[in-house]
């Protein structure tokens, strides 16, 4: 039994960045990477799930981007996964949220997983988009923001829970293999260990490429986009009145506008 | 002359309030001679039609399916079927959970241009642009498609003002209670805690996030709460670390604290998931030890400072 971890590195800002000269993007000595937040929650899922099961489960985490992200690919290893797979070609470069699954669906078809998790979205694009667009190459079942799973590796059916706006918790029955795009809380993810780390360096990271995928340069990459970024900007934002001074100034302030509002100032 | 079909979202025999949101911004780009038409999907479809007879609506499109509840592989087959017969120009849908199950789906398959979480469109001559924010709401991003005839976008909710008018459209039936599906409800589950209090309700709240680090450090802040007669709230780690229940959560996955005059985040970096659910709030006071945080783009009143050392002050003066 497989299951296929779908992870991105994502960008973060520095606090003084600034856009490139072109307007299209940040300077990229401004971008921090780290792995996406959701993505530690999909790969504690498939951990789980690996752990309970009586069946031997093979955890596979894929990501596609340049060498760098061969460091957060580590840090699952880290963590237990099995095996990680690193997709990348300079063609690859500014492919979107479908054109990622489109790359994401090849791999799948190579792996042949049980079952694909990938996070409802990342933290930095937040197009949320990527997981089920694997599925829609695939044509499997897909379920999107999923907080709660029952499932047994090998089964044709799991039972998810969706979290839907405003609290409320719906529960799915849906058809095996499957995409599940997963949430945040859905478990706690686990911190490595230093025996993990210490594994993880031996583990392999296969690197694959566009011809290994049987995909070609017109399939990937912006032309193939679905949607082209045409300007980026910094907004004007509005910004509260700040309260100076010492912490008891300030905490006496606060309690100025409390007892204000409560009415007893 | 365009077409924009806008598909509308029920849940548990309602209409979903963004449903409206999403007709508005089709306003927002429609043009003297544009047709807008607006698809409900579901088993009890028709009942939705008068709620969705607006302004601005030229057809409301009944679409009856098999089941009342969303079904990604069902919506994805209904919207594809309504393409096809309205040929529209733009696909407008809420940035929703539900649409975020099948949108990615029909944008590949039919190959339209395709953009998510959209706040903003115009058109640039005959090309539409679109705007939605990027790097965690740090930037903005115009983006276009070119070489696109139909564009799918999802639309942010508490953007655009519900339309409200109401207007005389036609209204068409569509039968397609024969599509498969993969995936089917099982139940729904109502968030734990129902029997808390209903923090939708209270008019001061005192919030705490991340920046309280440990689950020891809640007991102070939830007796400051008491002491100042505030409610305790969280942002989503919070409840999603069992340090509060759920139904304490403030944002788009916890509640939208609607009767609330005066909020404190404590420790609170302003996610747009969180502020979606207290931005409305007249008086917002946050805290916080980073001057960057984007909630004091939105608070009335910005301390930069440690949550526990103001806390302790605070303290003193309600004692």
């Amino acid at each position: 039994m497989k299951i296929l971890v779908a992870v991105k590195e994502v960008a973060s800002l520095d606090d003084d960045f600034e856009i490139r000269d072109d307007q299209l993007d940040v300077d990229e000595d401004f971008l921090l990477y780290e792995l996406n937040e959701w993505d530690d929650f999909s790969l504690e899922e498939a951990m789980s799930i690996k752990e309970r099961s009586d069946t031997e489960v093979e955890v596979v985490v894929v990501s596609v981007g340049p060498d760098r992200v061969e460091e957060s690919l580590r840090k699952c290893l880290a963590k237990g996964a099995d095996r990680a797979i690193r997709v990348w070609s300079d063609e690859m470069e500014g492919s979107d949220s479908i054109t990622v699954g489109r790359i994401l669906a090849a791999v799948a078809e190579q792996e042949k997983p049980d079952m694909i998790f990938a996070g409802v979205q990342s933290s930095d694009n937040a197009d949320a988009s990527t997981g089920i667009a694997i599925a829609s190459y695939l044509n499997w079942p897909h379920t999107a923001v999923v907080a709660g799973l029952d499932y047994t590796p090998g089964a044709n059916k799991a039972t998810a829970s969706r979290e839907l706006e405003g609290g409320l918790g719906q529960e799915v029955e849906i058809s095996c293999p499957a995409v599940l795009t997963i949430q945040l809380g859905i478990n706690t993810p686990r911190y490595a260990s230093l025996r993990g780390i210490k594994q993880a360096a031996a583990k392999p990271i296969d690197e694959v490429s566009l011809s290994d995928l049987g995909l070609s340069a017109e399939e990937v990459g912006a032309d193939a986009a679905f949607s082209r970024v045409r300007r980026m900007y910094i907004p004007e934002k509005g910004m509260a009145t700040m309260i100076e001074g010492t912490t008891a100034e300030q905490a006496a302030k606060l309690a100025q506008i409390i007892k204000e509002f409560k009415g007893e100032a | 002359m365009k077409t924009i079909l806008v598909v509308a979202e029920s849940r548990q025999n309602e209409l979903r309030p963004i449903s409206l949101e999403v007709i508005s911004a089709a306003q927002s780009v429609r043009e003297a001679d544009d047709k807008v038409v607006v698809a409900i999907i579901g088993q009890q479809s028709e009942s939705y039609v008068d709620d969705l007879s607006l302004k601005g609506v030229d057809e409301v499109v009944a679409v009856k399916v098999s089941s009342e509840d969303f079904d990604a592989d069902i919506h994805e087959a209904a919207v594809t079927s309504l393409m096809e017969n309205y040929t529209p120009d733009v696909v407008l849908l809420p940035h929703s959970v539900d649409s975020l199950g099948y949108a990615p789906t029909l944008a590949r398959k039919g190959n339209y241009g395709f953009a998510t979480d959209v706040f903003k469109l115009e058109y640039d001559g005959q090309d539409l642009v679109v705007t939605r924010a990027g790097y965690n709401e740090k930037v903005h991003v115009e983006m276009d498609f070119p070489g696109k005839d139909c564009v799918i976008l999802t639309i942010r909710s508490s953007v655009f003002k519900a339309v409200e008018e109401s207007g005389s459209p036609s209204t068409t039936s569509l039968d397609m209670t024969n599509i498969g599906s993969r995936c089917q409800n099982v139940r729904y589950v109502e968030p734990e805690g129902a029997d808390d209090i209903d923090i939708t309700s209270v008019d001061f709240i005192m919030s705490i996030g991340r920046g309280i680090g440990e689950e020891s450090n809640v007991d102070e802040f939830r007796e400051m709460a008491d002491l100042s007669g505030a409610t305790l709230c969280c942002s989503r780690p919070i409840a999603d670390s069992g340090w509060l229940p759920k139904s304490r959560q403030v944002g788009q996955s916890g509640k939208v604290v609607g009767n609330c005059k005066l909020y404190v985040a404590m420790g609170i970096s302003g996610s747009i998931q969180h502020m979606a659910g207290m931005k409305h709030v007249p008086t917002i006071v946050a805290v916080n030890t980073d001057p960057g945080a984007s909630i004091f783009t939105i608070a009335k009143y910005g301390i930069v400072g440690d949550i526990f050392e103001i806390e302790e002050e605070l303290r003193t003066h309600f004692e």
